[in-house]
């Protein structure tokens, strides 16, 4: 704790000394956490789901829950005592001198209201301010927040405002009465990168302006560019705090240390991410940049001119895939990487024949692919396993883990047979689970395991190509990093060809030898993926890559 | 000029969905019209013998062989069902034939009685529901336990048992209301608790579901945030959220009302289409039957139309397209 604000200085917006909440008989979440943020300061606690960093966040708030049970040594707001106010007292508070910003303003936004009254809503509760006054400080807001036109948007509803604009949106709500802190409980994470950058900055802006900003976030990467100090919390602790360049450039703790590790911009593909902490179980991995995977000049997938266009409630047609070719060489990765609405999914499904292109190709092992009867394909389907972003929505819930796996073997009917068993057992060792998750159903698993389970499934096949679609997005920055890893094994012992889909292009440069960059249905740019990422040739691809989470100290 | 032309284009969306709209209403009737118009030969018996008093009434042959000529009833089904619509088309419902009257007045005099029913009986079953699913997520455990066990109970009710539980509870025992309407408003009420006690189940079930989710939802742990009170959460955002399913449900509910007439209106021996399509049916009485479905799909489509209204109205993503 070298620099930062000078501690128990007057200029303290939260001092919290040994926090402690529970819920119910089990052992405290949260169990004894201190630290202080002054005004014009960021601090990030950063740790995985389950930490304790949300409850953390929200028992500053008064609304860690009716059943929670929340002591501490001290805790003040803006230099007065919050333990153990009347919800009166603490309704007088939120919104004036505490602010919220949550994750995905689609769903922290009212839907049914226009985003003006849900920004205007602190005015309404705290001040005197009569409508017209409220109305023109809501416009000021909007401005100060970077929205252009404010006048027209006021009247929009959060589903008619792209991602960005909502984000923007639900921090002026949090920011309307200018608290002395502000909370953003990972405000970035379901948003494009470049988008991401764009409400980083608006934080550190806000941060500047003299704000006391507490950042809540499972990714390292994302808070090093605005956070003063870091906090690192693991089981309800916090195991390490210091400065940003401190803490991320000589981590001190193993837990700090692995969350480093599992940042994939600029790590060499073929380098471990998941820090093995029981290194003596395997022998480690050669992680050489040159011999990756033995790649081979063989084509495995041919896509040639695909174009698929969609119709819109309107009648009007778009184009979400335009013309776009590539190949992909037996052994190796191609990654495509794109913001959200580029044509990535619709490319997958393309490539998996779930859906018929209006125009051009997919061929398979030469074979055709997109143009052979559905009868034809299912023969071929074996060859090609897909993975896919929400593992959980892609399992049947009432069926457990041996029933989607047998059912992945084609093995439905012989429940008891020896050699079933021993299929179950192999996949399972493969993706790094034990067989007590057989029984289990894909509710009990953690959001790893459920991912572990759709790669078994999707391998069980025995596939050449594997179709991964953002296969990482909705898994902490360390559980990602041990599926990646698991990613680059499986590849490896079984000589697969990979198309790995997703919007992270640190996660795309981390994986993939060839790289294509997609935007509004096009390729912009493909070759390489050292060159792309060293010396991208189309602007878009520039700008997409200045906004790839990486590490700053 | 922009704008006008996307003036021109909205307006024109607006007209052609009200031409929709219409088409599918007259589908409705027609499907309607033609339904009852052969259900109602699955009748066993003489037409001729009910327009003369039925088979009790001995009626001449010579009087069967005249009413048939009269009415048609010697020409084929098919002749038959087209008259039947073109009348309908015309607007005329005919005569019924066991009541010496027009079909069209008949069926408006007794439209009244059954709309009053229907409509207090859902405006109740309204607010009983949201009175519970309210009390449910606010009272604690106990009170979620209790307002479902109430609501299950309830939906499952049948108006027969629960009209004849009431009259023997509030009006023989405790001899607080008429057992039997009387035209005035204490009359009313034992029907409408009828109709509405098991509506109120039903909405009640769906709208403590969707309250949950929105009060559990990010945007109302955002407006809390903001300083909102827990019945600013609930009547500005939760309950919002918690009415849109309801409303579209209405529509339907408003059609189990009337049919759930017929039993009430029997039962306590109010004047209105339920006891009047009964009668009807009872004395193969083909005009009125017609007449009193026909009319009840018009409200029906009427209340879809209202309901449709209502969920624009609450609901303004439904407006953007």
């Amino acid at each position: 704790m070298s620099t930062g604000a000078p501690k128990n200085s007057p200029t303290a917006a939260l001092i919290v000394r040994n926090l402690r909440v529970g819920f119910g008989a089990v052992d405290p979440v949260v169990r004894g956490v201190s630290f202080e943020i002054a005004r014009g300061e960021c601090l990030a606690i950063v740790g995985e789901s389950g930490s304790g960093k949300s409850v953390t966040a929200r028992s500053l708030l008064g609304l860690a829950g009716a059943n929670a049970r929340v002591s501490a040594d001290r805790l003040e707001l803006d230099g007065q005592n919050v333990l153990g106010l009347t919800d009166r007292a603490w309704r007088a508070r939120r919104g004036k001198t505490v602010g919220l910003v949550l994750q995905d303003a689609l769903v922290s936004l009212d839907p049914l209201r226009p985003i003006g009254r849900e920004i205007a809503d602190s005015l309404r509760l705290h001040t005197t301010l009569g409508a017209a006054a409220r109305a023109r400080r809501v416009l000021e807001l909007l401005d100060a927040v970077g929205l252009p036109d404010p006048a027209r948007q006021v009247q929009k509803l959060s589903g008619q405002l792209s991602g960005g604009e909502r984000q923007r949106a639900l921090i002026a709500a949090a920011i309307a009465l200018d608290p002395p802190l502000l909370i953003a409980d990972e405000p970035t994470t379901a948003l494009d990168v470049t988008v991401q950058a764009q409400i980083l900055a608006l934080l550190e802006q806000i941060t500047l302006a003299g704000t006391a900003v507490l950042l809540i976030s499972h990714d390292l990467a994302v808070v090093s560019h605005v956070a003063h100090r870091v906090a690192v919390m693991h089981d309800g602790l916090l195991v390490e705090t210091g400065s940003t360049a401190q803490v991320l450039g000589s981590p001190a703790h193993v837990q700090t240390r692995r969350m480093v590790a599992a940042i994939p911009a600029d790590k060499p593909r073929g380098t471990r991410l998941s820090l093995n902490l029981r290194a003596a179980d395997a022998p480690p991995r050669i992680a050489t940049t040159d011999s990756t995977v033995a790649c081979d000049s063989t084509v495995v997938l041919e896509a040639s001119g695909l174009s698929k266009s969609f119709r819109r409630p309107d009648g009007s047609r778009f184009l979400a895939v335009d013309d776009v070719s590539f190949v992909l060489h037996r052994g190796s990765t191609l990654g495509i990487v794109g913001e959200s609405g580029s044509g990535k999914t619709t490319t997958a499904r393309l490539l998996l024949a779930l859906l018929q292109p209006d125009q051009g190709e997919v061929r398979v092992f030469g074979e055709p692919w997109s143009a052979a009867s559905e009868k034809t394909r299912r023969g071929l389907r074996v060859g090609v396993g897909a993975i896919y972003q929400d593992s959980l929505g892609s399992f049947d819930p009432r069926w457990s883990v041996a029933e989607i796996l047998r059912d992945a073997l084609g093995h439905r009917q012989q429940r008891r047979a020896p050699q079933t068993t021993a299929r179950l057992r192999s996949l399972l060792d493969e993706v790094g689970l034990a067989a007590t998750v057989l029984p289990r159903r894909p509710l009990e698993l953690s959001g790893g395991q459920r991912q572990r389970i759709g790669i078994a499934r999707a391998l069980a096949a025995r596939p050449e190509i594997l179709i991964c679609d953002e296969p990482v997005s909705s898994l902490d920055v360390s559980v990602q990093a041990q599926v990646l890893d698991l990613l680059d094994d499986v590849q490896r012992d079984r000589g697969l060809s990979l198309i790995f889909i997703s919007h992270d292009l640190g996660v795309v440069q981390h994986v993939s030898d060839q790289i294509a960059v997609m935007r509004a249905g096009r390729i912009m740019e493909s070759g390489p993926a050292a060159r792309v990422f060293t010396a991208p040739q189309h602007p878009y691809s520039v700008q997409l890559l200045a906004a790839v989470p990486r590490l700053s100290i | 000029m922009a704008e006008s032309v996307v003036r021109r284009r909205a307006a024109l969306r607006v007209l052609g969905r009200l031409a929709g709209r219409l088409g599918g209403a007259l589908f409705v009737l027609w499907a309607v019209a033609s339904i009852t118009f052969f259900a109602v030969r699955l009748i066993p018996g003489d037409p001729a013998q009910a327009v003369l008093g039925g088979p009790g009434s001995q009626a001449s042959p010579e009087a069967l062989a005249a009413v048939t000529a009269e009415y048609g009833f010697d020409q084929p089904v098919i002749v038959q069902y087209f008259a039947q619509l073109g009348r309908l088309a015309t607007g005329d419902l005919g005569r019924s034939y066991a009541l010496n009257m027009d079909v069209g007045p008949l069926v408006l005099s007794q439209l009244g009685g059954t709309l009053v029913l229907a409509v207090l009986s859902l405006a109740l079953a309204w607010l009983l529901a949201l009175a519970l699913a309210t009390w449910s997520t606010r009272g604690g455990l106990v009170a979620a336990r209790v307002a479902t066990s109430l609501e299950i109970v309830a939906a499952a009710l049948p108006h027969f048992w629960l009209a004849t539980s009431l009259i023997v509870v509030l009006s023989i025992w405790l001899g607080l209301l008429p057992p039997i309407s009387t035209g005035g408003v204490a009359g009313l009420v034992l029907p409408v608790l009828t109709l509405a006690i098991p509506l109120a189940g039903f909405l009640g079930q769906i709208m403590r579901e969707s309250l949950l989710t929105a009060l559990e939802s990010p945007f109302v742990l955002s407006a809390r945030a903001r300083g909102e009170s827990e019945r600013g959460a609930l009547w500005i955002h939760a309950l919002r959220h918690a009415s849109l399913p309801a409303i579209s449900l209405s529509g339907w509910a408003f059609g189990s009302l009337i049919s759930g007439a017929v039993v009430v209106e029997t039962i306590f021996a109010r004047p209105g289409l339920g006891r009047t399509l009964l009668g009807a049916v009872t004395l193969r009485d083909v005009p009125v039957v017609i007449g009193v479905v026909m009319i009840v799909a018009v409200a029906y489509i009427l209340m879809t139309l209202l309901t449709d209204a209502a969920s624009r109205l609450v609901d303004p993503r439904l407006r953007l397209s």
